[in-house]
């Protein structure tokens, strides 16, 4: 028989299952989603043979350990950590084949937040609106990892990655996010904006998959009346009462009332997804030409 | 209007009004499904916008756009969605204190006026609905209820919502209604989506 799954051992702090998410449905107030580090899991994916749309598991700062009831392809990219198979030492950020019955044990980020776990045939839950994503905002998908949870796997398409290693850039130790100003950056003062750009912030512990929350000063407003609510984009940089910005990732609600100084370049979402609470953060804004 | 650049491949375009974004979002749709509007992923109405995502060219849309002829809001281009309620909230009596009628005037109102989902937020499957006048416009409450079930019926400035499932809220709650507003096995998922017109069909003897 075969039986193509995965059985939880240890679901860690907080690991979900990934995938590009569900575009296209912003309008009836369903979040993107997916994959925070969306270069580690395309490339996980690529590791194993799996098409980029394959679904992933994410896990946070303290990995996870599944059971494979089936031969399998796997491999971890993302955070750095150690990885083990029946506890053997096995190679990070490369395919590593794996027997019917071994345990695959991710271990801590020694760097970052989020690695990524990639199964040949990638992982098989339902999809809903088009996507197998955990969406923490709206509950949608499936959910966070439970122990002794069975995920079932897809069959395997492609053939492994012929890379033995991929060379990957490790997570900064500044997270330096580069901010198009606008469209609502005439609602702060210019020390504000100057603020923005010469104020030290940290990553705060508050930050989830929904918004990367940062501690510093407060960037005051020039406008105090309500903004009535309008769409958000992935990388938004709003601005809550409390003048400290909040950067929307993956899970980011679709419409909201604070106004938004500037929107980080997509290229460099995938180092917030990787920066732990404490790292400190630099906006380098950008002026956009009107 | 006036389109606001928004990163690198979006545009917000602010509207003078909530009538002229829901015009210019119904003429985006219709642009769309006829095959002449630059490829996008997202259309999001929102109060006094719509934003665009996904655009290849924001800046050379943004010109586009100005040049663009938007008819007024054109006459619903879908049924209306009739939403029985029964109106039994427990803010029913506050409500109708502040609009200084009865709670059986409240109901009458209500059902009575004819509204549009002007957008969605807050979570999937929640319209906020446009068709009250503005005199009856309630604030949201001082404190919000830390679980309000689904179906809850609610009033927020002059906007009404129904909760999709249980959450919290502070929407001042008028009615109860059975209808499933999101079923993400169905197909739309969303029971109400932006520009769909809503009629609430008072349950019951009153």
């Amino acid at each position: 028989m075969t039986d193509r799954a995965l059985v939880v051992v240890r679901a860690g702090a907080l690991t979900t299952v990934q995938d590009l998410g569900r575009p296209g449905h912003a309008h009836v107030g369903v979040p993107g989603s997916g994959a925070l580090d969306r270069p580690a899991s395309a490339l996980a994916n690529r590791l194993v043979g799996n098409g980029i749309e394959a679904a992933v598991l994410e896990t946070t700062l303290n990995g996870c350990a599944v059971r494979a009831r089936c031969a399998v392809t796997v491999a971890v990219t993302g955070a750095p950590c150690a990885v083990t198979v029946d506890g053997r030492p096995a190679a990070w950020g490369a395919p590593v084949t794996v027997t019917a019955g071994a345990v695959v044990e991710v271990g801590h980020a020694v760097r970052g937040v989020r690695s990524y776990v990639a199964f040949s045939g990638g992982v098989a839950v339902d999809p809903v609106l088009g996507s197998r994503s955990t969406d923490l905002l709206s509950g949608l998908g499936p959910a966070p990892l439970a122990d002794a949870a069975v995920l079932p796997l897809g069959e395997a398409a492609g053939a492994p990655g012929r890379v033995d290693v991929a060379p990957a850039p490790g997570p900064a130790d500044e997270l330096v996010l580069h901010v198009l100003l606008g469209p609502r950056d005439d609602w702060f003062t210019k020390a504000a904006l100057r603020m923005l750009a010469v104020g030290s912030y940290r990553v705060a512990s508050a930050s989830n998959r929904i918004g990367l929350r940062t501690d510093g000063p407060a960037l005051e407003r020039a406008r105090h009346d309500e903004l009535p609510s309008e769409g958000m984009v992935l990388g938004a940089v709003q601005v809550p009462p409390d003048g400290r910005p909040v950067v929307f990732l993956a899970d980011h609600p679709t419409t909201g009332g604070y106004p938004v100084v500037g929107v980080v370049r997509g290229r460099d979402l995938a180092g917030a997804a990787q920066a732990a609470p404490g790292t400190p953060v630099r906006f380098v804004p950008v002026p956009v030409r009107r | 209007m006036r389109p606001l650049p928004v990163g690198e491949d979006a545009l917000l375009v602010e509207c003078a009004s909530g009538e002229e974004a829901g015009a210019l979002h119904a003429e985006l749709l219709r642009r769309r499904s006829e095959g002449t509007l630059p490829g996008v992923t997202e259309i999001v109405p929102a109060a006094r916008t719509v934003l665009l995502c996904g655009l290849a060219e924001p800046r050379r849309f943004a010109t586009l756009l100005a040049q663009w002829d938007i008819p007024p809001m054109p006459p619903a281009m879908r049924e209306t969605v009739e939403i029985p309620v029964r109106y039994d909230g427990p803010d029913l009596a506050e409500v109708a204190a502040m609009w200084g009628v009865t709670a059986g005037e409240v109901a009458r109102i209500h059902s009575q006026a004819r509204f549009r989902v002007a957008f969605c937020g807050f979570a999937p499957g929640f319209g906020y609905l446009t068709g009250l006048p503005e005199r009856y416009a309630v604030p949201r409450m001082a404190t919000p209820r830390t679980a309000v079930p689904a179906g809850s019926v609610g009033l927020a400035g002059a906007y009404t919502g129904i909760y999709p499932r249980s959450s919290p809220g502070g929407w001042q709650l008028i009615g109860t209604t059975d209808a499933v507003l999101w079923d993400p096995t169905r197909e739309p998922a969303a029971l109400l989506a932006p520009g769909t017109p809503v009629r609430f069909v008072a349950d019951g003897a009153l």
